[in-house]
């Protein structure tokens, strides 16, 4: 188990048609289900109203951290703030990355969230190396105990 | 995503910030993974060829115990300690729904660009 999400997309279309779609705020409210008030700025607060049906009442925010063309584009937000009782900005957000690499017929795009655990980073990849196996191997140990048990 | 997916999500969140927060510590881990073997085993038998003090060792259960992944008994004279891995099957199952998140969305940055 890890306190991270990655996933690997291969897109059939070049890393600046990409790049578009990441980081032109319209383009990224089409298929992030959001109607963004304005551009993306690095380092600067992003905040829009939720598409996504069901969820028209619920204000989307997030911070951009990174924008480098074509490579890199960031931001940290709570994932599924969705209550607007909830002031969710003492909590510690995670951070989202896409990453973009050009390949033979379009573009890799590794999107990364990480940060579940509000650990430094630093510390918490040394606790999850931790023995040869690392955690993947611990969880199977537990796994295996539960089964044991059921 | 469902509605109630979603909003039990927030309630679970904090927890699991909790329960991931309590994991991100050397000795913690070391500490579920000799639990993880089975037997319920006392603070003597879990400080046994370590360095770290028994006094440490019982700090280091009870932030375990605060979260739910560890829970003791009394047994005689001694707390025997055990591990309860439902925080951490619901850890997996909360990461699972987050993922599937990311497909969905994923999918329809894909359909936009390949159009």
């Amino acid at each position: 188990m890890k306190d991270r999400i990655e996933k690997r997309l291969e897109l059939k279309a070049p890393p600046a048609r990409v790049w578009r779609a990441l980081t032109d705020h319209r383009e990224f409210g089409t298929w992030f289900r959001v109607k963004l008030d304005g551009p993306f700025v690095p380092g600067q607060p992003a905040e829009g109203q939720i598409t996504h049906p069901g969820y028209e009442h619920v204000r989307w925010k997030a911070v951009v951290q990174k924008m480098e063309p074509e490579r890199l584009f960031s931001f940290t937000w709570h994932p599924y703030a969705i209550d607007p009782a909830v002031d969710y900005s003492a909590e510690t957000p995670t951070l989202v990355e896409f990453r973009l690499e050009p390949i033979a017929d379009g573009t890799l795009l590794v999107l990364t969230e990480s940060g579940f655990d509000r650990v430094p980073a630093g510390r918490r990849a040394e606790a999850f190396r931790m023995n040869d196996g690392g955690w993947s191997a611990q969880m199977q140990n537990i796994t295996d105990h539960v089964t044991q048990r059921g | 995503m469902s509605r109630s997916a979603v909003e039990g999500g927030v309630a679970l969140r904090r927890h699991h910030a909790a329960v991931f927060s309590a994991l991100g510590d050397e000795t913690r881990l070391a500490l579920v993974a000799a639990l993880a073997a089975g037997a319920p085993r006392s603070i003597a038998q879990l400080t046994g060829g370590s360095r770290i003090t028994r006094q440490a060792i019982t700090k280091h259960l009870r932030v375990l115990e605060s979260v739910g992944v560890v829970r003791s008994a009394r047994r005689g004279r001694h707390s025997l300690f055990e591990l309860d891995p439902a925080p951490l099957t619901e850890m997996q199952e909360y990461l699972g729904r987050v993922a599937e998140q990311w497909d969905q969305v994923l999918g329809r940055l894909k359909s936009l660009v390949e159009s």
